[in-house]
């Protein structure tokens, strides 16, 4: 018995740990290949010369290396690795969201938790609110990322309907539409150029990003990844249900508290740099959990790195299909998670799994 | 080990628990019985700390059961519900797992425990299946293991045998009597009175909200205490190689009197 359960173990750990690695370097590549695409028309031996320029210092600039090293180091890199964030967080986020409501459905555009901290930012961009400075958005926008969740939590609990599936989708209608509501009617009292701005956040976007929010936010989705990645013991007994949970040794009310704030973290965090990007939450989780099982030990570090990669390469997608145009990557996103939702739904099997 | 005094829940101006006071010591495994909605599993879930009562305390080893944090009752008290939930698809052996995952227990025994537990109750050949895709039966085998591998002084089992069939609700309270001869406290919500009957070695009887008896099962398993209690004429006798009560039901007696007079006169008009 015991030799069956080892040997199985050691079976899966390699192929867990080749994932890792495979993921890892299929991010790195997407990395390279982000960055050495794209509208701007250079040559791609400058690209490489501007890539590895600032690791060797002998190396002799090009003639127009100018351009190249802008290009490179001050449009695509922050740009790429901005998707990879938002992607971590987002899948991250999504993670966390179907472990607390126990229900693979949750994301946090269905349920609404992106649309109440866009409406956050929508309110201090149009309100002119500007309390805090340059932190004025972010902030407003996980506050009113972690009321939204908060107030959906609290209609849906998942112990007292346990899964009702339903309740909480029906939920997301209603808070995505109250939500759109305030926000439509905030987008009408807006100024011309409020109006443009305001476009970013309803369509989600990675245009224009340089290194401070990319700075920005590396610490605060590092910050979610540990802490989060130190509540994946709690998040596999609270499958159990919450009160089996708890007879197991889980503060469910603790652990419940800490998980709505780091959503509303990572989520807000998304949302206020990029606008809504809809579905990485839901689908990454979703395929990592196909691969390794519903762990949340693997889940999570696992998810993050797919979201990052998915976005990335989302990312790539919206600036090359249609050149010299961009699609909003909240809309190429939203354009392949929506399917995927409802395959999601038609799959469904009947004791309730996904 | 486990005491309850005088413990009264009043949820919604409705008293569903009533004074009740009672002890549960180690080694013994008491069967709380009683008739639907006498509030039995409302008193295993006091005694599991789910809630507080709303007069009166509850407390194991000589301490309120509110003074101890949610991990600590943990390290005390397992819990089997009635019906388990799980919401991903998690191994078997996985789903046993966590019942160790928060206890602070050494891990080299992790696998040894883990592997007993699920021979136990005969669910090695389970280990890797989807637990969600378990039949009632085996849900509350894996659940069983899981309770047990907690490895706690205390056991709440409420209505372990439920979903079960006839081996397996010998071979689950047989563990279960064993477990208490060890020294471990052991309660289980049980709607069977012969398996009650021939397994616990105190049994208590509720009838709304109260305790009506406690005691050995000849004690509580008496005709008329039981007719009382269930409203349902029994037949009470002898296990022939236990030694403990056995409880029949018996045909309804023949209609009362009063009954025969009004249906007479009905027919008269």
């Amino acid at each position: 018995m015991n030799t069956l359960t080892s040997s199985l173990r050691s079976s899966q750990r390699s192929p867990r740990h080749r994932l890792y690695t495979s993921m890892m370097l299929a991010m790195l590549a997407g990395l390279v290949v982000s960055v050495l695409s794209g509208v701007v028309q250079v040559p791609p031996q400058d690209l490489l010369a501007a890539l590895v320029a600032p690791f060797f210092a002998s190396a002799a600039p090009a003639a127009d290396s100018g351009i190249a090293h802008a290009v490179l180091w001050e449009l695509r890199l922050p740009r790429a690795l901005m998707a990879l964030l938002i992607g971590a967080s987002l899948a991250m986020a999504g993670a966390a969201m179907q472990g607390l409501f126990g229900n693979p459905l949750a994301d946090p555009g269905i349920v609404g938790v992106s649309s109440g901290a866009s409406l956050g930012a929508v309110m201090i961009i149009v309100l002119r609110i500007d309390v805090l400075g340059a932190w004025t958005l972010p902030v407003g926008a996980f506050c009113s990322g972690f009321v939204t969740t908060w107030l959906i939590y609290l209609l849906a609990r998942p112990s007292r309907f346990e899964g009702d599936n339903a309740r909480l989708l029906l939920i997301g209608i209603a808070i995505n539409s109250v939500a759109g509501a305030m926000t439509g009617y905030l987008t009408y009292l807006a100024s011309v150029e409020q109006l443009e701005s305001l476009m970013f956040w309803s369509m989600g976007s990675l245009a224009s990003i340089s290194w401070t929010p990319v700075l920005t936010i590396a610490p605060l989705v590092l910050f979610g990844l540990v802490v989060l990645r130190r509540q994946a013991v709690p998040l596999d007994l609270l499958a159990l249900g919450e009160r089996q949970a708890r007879h197991s040794g889980v503060d469910v009310t603790r652990l419940r508290r800490r998980l709505i704030a780091l959503t509303a973290l990572l989520t807000a965090a998304a949302v206020a740099f990029t606008g809504t990007i809809g579905f990485i939450g839901l689908v990454v989780p979703h395929l990592v959990r196909t691969l390794v099982g519903p762990g949340h030990r693997h889940l999570l570090p696992l998810s993050a790195i797919g979201g990052g990669l998915l976005l990335m390469i989302a990312d790539l997608g919206a600036r090359s299909l249609d050149p010299p145009n961009e699609i909003p990557i909240g809309i190429l996103t939203a354009s392949i998670g929506g399917p995927f939702f409802l395959w999601l739904i038609a799959r469904r099997q009947p004791g309730g799994g996904y | 080990m486990l005491s309850i005094q005088d413990a009264s829940l009043t949820i919604d101006g409705r008293r569903l628990i009533d004074a009740v006071s009672l002890n549960c010591p180690a080694g013994s495994l008491t069967a709380l019985i009683g008739p639907n909605g006498a509030g039995k599993s409302t008193l295993l879930s006091l005694m599991a700390g789910d809630r507080p009562p709303s007069d009166g305390q509850l407390t194991i080893n000589e301490r309120p059961l509110e003074s101890y944090s949610v991990r600590e009752l943990a390290a005390w008290r397992a819990v089997m519900p009635q019906d388990s939930v799980l919401r991903f698809a998690y191994r078997v052996e996985e789903v046993v797992r966590m019942g160790r995952a928060l206890r602070d227990l050494p891990v080299e025994d992790d696998e040894r425990a883990i592997g007993a537990a699920m021979q136990d109750v005969e669910i090695e050949s389970l280990a890797q299946r989807n637990a969600m895709t378990l039949s009632g039966g085996e849900q509350a085998r894996t659940t069983f293991a899981r309770v047990r591998v907690q490895q706690t002084p205390i056991l709440l089992l409420d209505e372990p045998t439920a979903a079960l069939d006839l081996r397996y609700q010998e071979r689950l309270l047989q563990r279960a009597a064993e477990w208490a001869a060890d020294g471990h406290c052991v309660v289980a919500v049980m709607h069977d009175l012969n398996l009650a009957a021939a397994h616990a070695d105190r049994l208590a009887l509720l009838d709304r909200g109260r305790l009506v008896a406690h005691g050995s099962p000849w004690e509580v398993l008496s005709r008329h205490q039981l007719e009382a209690v269930y409203r349902q004429p029994v037949c009470i006798m002898r296990h022939p190689d236990r030694d403990c009560p056995v409880v029949v039901t018996t045909a309804a007696p023949s209609p009362t009197p009063t009954a025969t007079q009004s249906d007479a006169r009905e027919t008269v008009t």
